[in-house]
């Protein structure tokens, strides 16, 4: 038990890395200002607030309705592209290593609660919510409701999303007092779906990625097909179940090896009594048992 | 099409199709929009816009 522990912990701390390598201008923090030098024009694989003190990338959430919502391109190829690439790569492989969000949910769910909810009635149809938020908030709105200028807002950022409020939003208002005085409804409401996230986090394992996250969503359709995959191997699995009993996005990588909600934490790899799931760029035979379950 | 989904060559071909819209997208000019969005702070991310 204690070695399966170590290596989710190994897990976190590499997510921990990649979070400080997101935000590692320390400048920012300590002037209230975020960074504006050239890494800017790039966008990092996971969420992360561009307006995070902290921020040396661009967020590829913000990034895709910025660029949707100018008046001038309505089209963003330049950052579809960077997440038809990283999907078609790695899928959801970001949301379990790469994303420092997925991180915090993952830390705020080990704080014991006298109820852990593992699924409810209706989670399954909930998860779907992610692809409306994706649709609606991130694309349609910046595309249709514009301004004079012909401009969308970047409405998922604006409306809904509770990094931003903690990586940017908490911290610049702190920081920075012309901020402060410009607070009002928007922020207040932000501050109450950022504190719901985190009590949810503590009941429910990942509930922004399971239900919200439009990134996850945009990710979850390269699972099937990225390079980089599981697999199960048919000889050693013996059927006992216990790769599905530890899997907190309530996957079952038997029955459905690269399930769009699988977010490649390697869980179930490491509960395999028998050692019969692996992953990787290059396993040999590709898996069989994606098809059969369809 | 299934076994090609099925196989890596899906993924391979879809991440050049990915680098090809990224190539594309920095032709047109697109990565000046993103710079300015991330390098302004976003008043909108932070809930006072
Ligand atoms: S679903 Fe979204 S917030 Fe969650 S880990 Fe993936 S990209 Fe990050
Ligand atoms: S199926 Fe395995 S790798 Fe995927 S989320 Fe579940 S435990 Fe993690």
């Amino acid at each position: 038990m204690d070695k399966k522990r170590d290596r989710e912990w190994r897990r976190h701390r590499i997510q921990a890395l990649w979070a400080l390598l997101y935000n590692s201008y320390i400048m920012g923090f300590v002037h209230g200002k975020i960074y504006k030098g050239p890494l800017k024009n790039l966008c990092v694989p996971g969420l992360n607030c561009y307006s995070c003190p902290g921020a040396l990338g661009a967020c590829p959430i913000g990034s895709l309705q910025a660029v949707i919502g100018s008046w001038n391109f309505k089209f963003a190829f330049y950052v579809a592209g960077f997440l038809i690439f990283t999907g078609a790569l790695v899928g959801r492989f970001v949301c379990g290593w790469l994303c420092p969000f997925g991180l915090i949910q993952d830390l705020l769910h080990k704080i014991p609660f006298p109820k852990k909810l593992k699924t409810f009635k209706g989670d399954k149809l909930l998860r779907k919510l992610k692809y409306v938020i994706l649709a609606v908030f991130v694309i349609l709105l910046p595309l249709f409701a514009v301004d004079v200028l012909g401009q969308g807002a970047p409405y998922f950022c604006k409306l809904i999303c509770p990094a931003g409020t903690l990586e940017g939003g908490i911290p610049l208002v702190l920081l920075n007092k012309s901020m402060r005085s410009a607070i009002g409804w928007l922020y207040a409401w932000k501050n109450i779906l950022l504190l719901a996230t985190i009590f949810i986090s503590i009941i429910i394992y990942r509930p922004f990625c399971k239900y919200i996250c439009p990134l996850g969503a945009v990710y979850s359709v390269f699972n099937p097909i990225s390079v980089f995959r599981y697999k199960v191997d048919e000889e050693k699995c013996t059927g006992c179940g216990a790769c599905a009993r530890a899997c907190k996005m309530q996957v079952d990588p038997v029955r459905n090896t690269n399930h769009t909600e699988c977010i490649r934490c390697g869980k179930c790899k490491s509960i395999c009594p028998e050692g019969a799931i692996t992953s990787g760029f290059w396993n040999r035979k590709d898996s069989s048992r994606q098809e059969k379950s369809r | 099409m299934r076994r090609l989904l099925s196989s890596r060559k899906a993924g391979i071909i879809i991440a050049v199709l990915g680098l090809a819209m990224i190539g594309y997208g920095l032709y047109r000019g697109e990565a000046a929009v993103v710079f300015t969005k991330a390098a302004r702070i976003c008043l909108e991310c932070i809930g006072i816009g």
